[in-house]
């Protein structure tokens, strides 16, 4: 009884150091130390349950515990950041499987038990919520894995959303089948050769669910991901009574949704919208109707001139900058700029990396300091004051139709309003169109100059002319 | 431990009001976080989530079956990859956010 107060009481200690944890990533001073009231709690409660259960096996518990410190510390180390979002994707389908693991052998152990008792209304309570973190954690597995390949480009999965006849019914079949198992195994727990059958609908939805969003809808996607990891590992805390699971699960859930409404509010979208749309399928249309409109295409050495008279720079870097791997010769142009007292911000929309605040991680990894770096809402009161926004790998979220058009599919999309500012230098490698295929009237404006050619070699180029001025 | 005293009507309605108060909480709290902390927050609560850990060690508790000792063993292996990973990389991500050098201009509006 003693063992079990003390348990219960290092879980409680456990909890508040995970929601300490959380505050402290409020904002950059205080992050670090959440971190470590993370590292904290988490020993904290994987010790107190150690020393509480009693292991037949702790050799093999120790070397699983080795076998994922050889996975999770070179990656943790040697990721680049372009790839945080991939580990990411990762370590969700790993959280989620091992709450899906852990369920599925709760299952076979409790089933043949309950069966053999005769069921309560609490063990077929406890079988649906079962039931129901296994569906949750095996479809989360395999959609993260596919969102994964997905972020990784990949050359077998398509990027694009993969659309096929019937795939709603078919989808609604699988999850509609898995729940209809779910509530048989509890009205009759001897069926338990039924439950490979709910194991496999829930791991062939998760493929077909993230496969059908393009990728261009990915950072929505991780973060729905992360709140479903969350919520497979409450279940499991529902079904083994164990309240720092829930505790834990929750704030991973409630994490996952607020940042997935933040990406859809961005992206000015709906969760249902994300998760059926298969956009970016049918938006190309916009772009068959292009016309040849002159524009002002500019070298260097221009672009350098203008930067030179200017006294209010502000870039706008989208995720071409990452691909380009352009984020140093950023900093090095704004330095050469800062030299000479021009005063440099960046204005970050929230999709312009690959997953939420991933831009902001890119652009710290290339040295940038963070108080630079400006959300959209306090970029966009600024722009009329701005001499030149340099735009760098964004092309969608600087676009004008997203606040004039109300016939563009970006219509309503909240923008970098990057046009009120007095002159644009547009970085691009050619007049394409951007994720959602749609032209941009920034490309003809009197005031925007293009600037053509990898971003990288354009940077530096520019540098070399800012030398020169 | 969990699996000694069966579950009662009671304990699923505490758990479902901590399930509330900590859901509620962390809406709260992600609420405030800075935007430009949301990549290293996911990693964070990504190693947060690898509690899943305490639901392996609880199954493997006194006499397991085969098929859960293994299950529960690969369960523990993917929390912990997750765990050591997840607190290793926000610690990395967080050590790159620096305030501006000496180098560097003119002050601005300071990110929330």
């Amino acid at each position: 009884m003693i063992e079990e107060d003390i348990q219960l009481g290092a879980y409680g200690v456990a909890a508040i150091l995970f929601i300490l944890s959380l505050k402290g990533m409020s904002e950059v001073k205080t992050a670090r130390l959440g971190n470590w009231a993370g590292i904290a709690g988490m020993v904290l409660g994987v010790a107190a349950t150690g020393l509480a259960v009693h292991l037949r096996n702790t050799g093999l518990a120790i070397a699983a515990v080795g076998v994922g410190t050889l996975l999770g510390v070179p990656m943790a180390l040697r990721m680049p950041m372009t790839a945080v979002p991939q580990r990411t994707a990762f370590s969700h389908a790993f959280g989620a499987l091992a709450a899906a693991l852990v369920g599925t052998g709760e299952f076979y152990d409790r089933a043949p038990e309950i069966a053999a008792h005769g069921a309560t209304g609490l063990d077929r309570f406890s079988i649906v919520v079962l039931c129901a973190e296994v569906i949750l954690g095996y479809l989360t597995a395999t959609g993260s894995i596919v969102a994964l390949l997905k972020l990784q480009e990949v050359k077998w999965i398509p990027s694009a959303p993969v659309i096929f006849p019937g795939r709603h019914v078919i989808s609604a079949l699988l999850i509609g089948g898995a729940f209809a198992i779910a509530i048989y195994l509890a009205i009759d727990p001897s069926q338990a050769y039924l439950f490979p059958v709910l194991i496999g609908a829930a791991l062939i939805f998760g493929v077909l669910l993230v496969l059908a969003i393009g990728g261009a809808d990915m950072p929505t996607v991780i973060a729905i991901l992360n709140a479903y990891a969350g919520l497979s590992a409450v279940g499991l805390g529902f079904v083994l009574n164990n309240k720092l699971l829930i505790v834990a699960g929750a704030l991973d859930g409630s994490s996952g949704l607020v940042l997935a409404v933040l990406m859809c509010q961005a992206m000015n979208r709906s969760f249902a919208n994300v998760l059926f749309g298969g956009f970016g399928a049918t938006a190309s249309t916009g772009a068959k109707k292009k016309e040849e409109r002159p524009y002002r295409s500019g070298a260097a050495d221009e672009a350098a001139f203008l930067l030179s008279n200017a006294s209010k720079v502000v870039f706008a870097p989208g995720y071409g900058l990452a691909v380009a791997q352009a984020q140093h010769a950023v900093r090095e142009v704004a330095d050469e700029l800062k030299k000479r007292g021009v005063d440099v911000k960046y204005g970050i929309h929230p999709v312009a990396g690959r997953m939420p605040g991933h831009m902001n991680v890119l652009l710290a990894d290339a040295n940038i300091p963070y108080d630079e770096l400006l959300e959209m809402d306090e970029v966009n009161p600024l722009f009329p004051e701005i001499d030149v926004v340099v735009i760098v790998g964004a092309n969608d979220v600087v676009n004008p139709a997203a606040s004039a058009d109300e016939k563009s599919p970006l219509f309503g999309m909240p923008m970098l309003e990057v046009d009120r500012a007095k002159n644009v230098i547009f970085l691009k490698r050619s007049m394409a169109v951007g994720f959602a295929g749609v032209d941009n009237d920034l490309f003809y404006r009197p005031n925007t100059m293009m600037l053509f050619g990898d971003a990288k070699k354009s940077l530096l180029s520019v540098r070399e002319a800012l030398k020169q001025v | 431990m969990a699996d000694a005293a069966p579950m009662t009507t009671e304990d699923i309605l505490v758990n479902l009001l901590v399930f509330a108060l900590s859901s509620f909480l962390g809406l709260e709290l992600i609420r405030h976080v800075s935007r430009l902390l949301h990549t290293p927050l996911m990693s964070l609560t990504n190693a947060l989530s690898s509690v899943a850990v305490i639901a392996a060690l609880v199954v493997m508790d006194d006499q397991p079956s085969e098929l859960v000792t293994w299950l529960a063993l690969v369960a523990i292996a993917c929390s912990a990859t997750n765990a050591i990973g997840g607190f290793m990389i926000t610690e990395r991500i967080l050590r790159m956010f620096r305030k501006d050098k000496p180098a560097a201009g003119a002050t601005g509006a300071r990110p929330r």
